[in-house]
């Protein structure tokens, strides 16, 4: 078990936005210094890599670039937004093993150019995935039909509805507006903006999904020994998980026997299984939220609440700071910057060290899952 | 492969899902089958989960099912969706085995489009049958009608 073994001491950002200038190696770049620096770690001691199949940027190329120590591990996990603490994961369980001593994981993001481009755009060629042989040709084309399709039956199954949807793009918009690094820090939204929004997907309207940006963030990970000496509050990587089910299909799990339980599931069984900390314990949440509806799945998935029992946990503000589970506390990939979730990542490392722009009281752990609907991982981080 | 820009998107046939897409153009509806434990599998694949020595086999289904979910997308789309959004898709349960779904659209007849029903028209439990729309020599796509 690598239980508390390893612990995240450095996180780096770039700006977000919808136009940055540079190239993914030199916003990655960044990110991966800026971190190495709040880790007070020099560069020259990295050793070990990880990052996102679909990360732009190569290890070899960012090591030509900003000069990494000598690398003795580098890997990558898949599946797009499923990936974020399964990069941690993996790049700890490197530390934890000794395969090497300081780590770095990354996500480096371009909406513009070639690697971030909507897949779904790219034309007819459907041959990617066996699956959407029998979904895009009926004009499932985009990730939103696919999630907005899982939502129309939950309403039907459990009586959610747009309220509760709006109830959590309003609680990670309402983050979003205290937090100086989010790009919706300035744009309020009312319960009649979100209901009189226009529709992508119906159900799902403009607000149930993420933003789009370029940015870049990193993670800087070491043994829990080193972390001692290391200038901020080390946040532990108390647990690990990744999962998917007998039958998943990725983003369309439609196809499978029980559509609305998904990889969280699996994820949560062996991410409580490593735990001393259970879903009662967490004190703060970051939730993958490339849409609304994922937070209602993965709430049950991760068990803060029964089957069916989402809808009415988002009520009464118990998803805000001060709430019975503050999700999402830097706006999120709805509001603060949608980078594949790494954004949720280093936003629970703010939570635990006390220096989050929506700070939870006393927080001692949080958990940060990656995207329900793909083969997926979570982390229970801890003070 | 065609040179010409499309206009829409068809499927991609190949040699594992070729008895699908056969059977459309034929009139039926064919899913496969594990020999062994009879189960239905759906999308097609080379391999059968259920009992992965053995290969999955063909059969044919009714063509009945139930509407088990829907959604009406809206722009930006792409090709000819953009043309026709809003439009609806449906995903179906097959009555043979509900847990084995299909993606498609509802149509008001055989000579409907999928736009025929807006998103407050459909109504998830309703009784559907299959139909079938030659778009090419080779694609032959399945779409749905109300029982």
């Amino acid at each position: 078990m690598i239980k508390d073994k390893t612990a995240i001491v450095g996180i780096g950002q770039t700006e977000f936005s919808k136009g940055l200038a540079g190239d993914e190696v030199e916003l990655a770049s960044e990110a991966i210094l800026n971190a190495l620096d709040d880790a007070g770690i020099d560069i020259s001691e990295v050793d070990g890599l990880a990052s996102y199949t679909q990360e732009a940027t190569s290890e070899v190329v960012l090591s030509q670039n900003i000069g990494f120590g000598d690398i003795s591990y580098f890997g990558q996990v898949g599946y797009g937004g499923g990936g974020g603490p399964g990069v941690i994961g993996h790049i700890a369980m490197a530390v934890a093993t000794g395969q090497c001593k300081v780590g770095v994981a990354w996500r480096s993001r371009k909406r513009a150019s070639g690697a971030a481009r909507r897949p779904w755009s790219k034309g007819a060629s459907i041959q990617e995935s066996i699956a959407v042989n029998h979904t895009r040709p009926f004009g499932m084309i985009r990730p939103v039909d696919e999630i907005a399709m899982l939502t129309q039956r939950y309403m039907h199954e459990y009586g959610g509805t747009r309220e509760h949807l709006c109830n959590i793009a309003m609680a990670v918009r309402k983050h979003a507006n205290n937090n100086p690094d989010a790009m919706m820090r300035e744009k309020l939204m009312s319960r009649d903006d979100y209901m009189n929004a226009r529709w992508i997907s119906k159900p799902l309207c403009l607000f149930d999904n993420c933003l789009e940006t370029d940015g870049a963030l990193a993670a800087v990970i070491v043994s829990a020994d080193r972390a001692k000496d290391c200038p901020h509050t080390p946040a532990y990587i108390h647990a690990f998980g990744q999962g998917f089910h007998h039958q998943h299909q990725v983003m369309q799990n439609f196809f499978c026997a029980d559509p609305l339980k998904g990889p969280a599931w699996v994820t949560a069984r062996k991410l409580y299984e490593q735990s001393d900390i259970k879903a009662a314990d967490i004190d703060v949440a970051q939730i993958y939220d490339a849409f609304t509806p994922l937070i209602l799945l993965s709430l049950e998935g991760y068990g803060f609440c029964e089957r069916g029992e989402a809808g009415s946990f988002t009520e009464n503000g118990n998803l805000e700071v001060g709430g019975k589970l503050p999700v999402n506390t830097s706006g999120g990939g709805l509001s603060e910057a949608y980078v594949h979730g790494f954004n949720l990542i280093t936003e629970g490392v703010k939570q635990l060290r006390g220096t989050s722009p929506n700070q939870v009281e006393n927080a001692e752990t949080c958990l940060v899952t990656a995207g329900e609907g793909v083969p997926t991982g979570a982390m229970i981080l801890r003070k | 492969m065609s040179e010409q820009e499309p206009t829409t998107l068809l499927p991609f046939i190949d040699e594992v899902n070729e008895p699908f897409w056969a059977g459309c153009r034929e009139g039926v509806l064919r899913v496969q089958q594990c020999p062994d434990t009879k189960k239905l599998i759906f999308p097609p694949r080379p391999g059968n989960p259920w009992s992965p020595r053995t290969k999955p086999t063909w059969t044919e289904v009714s063509g009945s099912g139930k509407i088990w979910s829907f959604v009406e997308p809206h722009p930006p789309l792409m090709l000819d969706f953009t043309d026709r959004a809003p439009y609806t898709a449906i995903c179906v349960e097959l009555d043979e085995d509900p847990s084995i779904r299909l993606i498609g659209n509802l149509l008001k007849d055989e000579n409907g489009d999928i736009n025929d029903f807006s998103y407050d028209e459909i109504e998830i439990g309703t009784p559907v049958k299959v139909i079938f729309r030659k778009m090419s020599d080779e694609i032959t796509l399945p779409l749905w009608v109300k029982q």
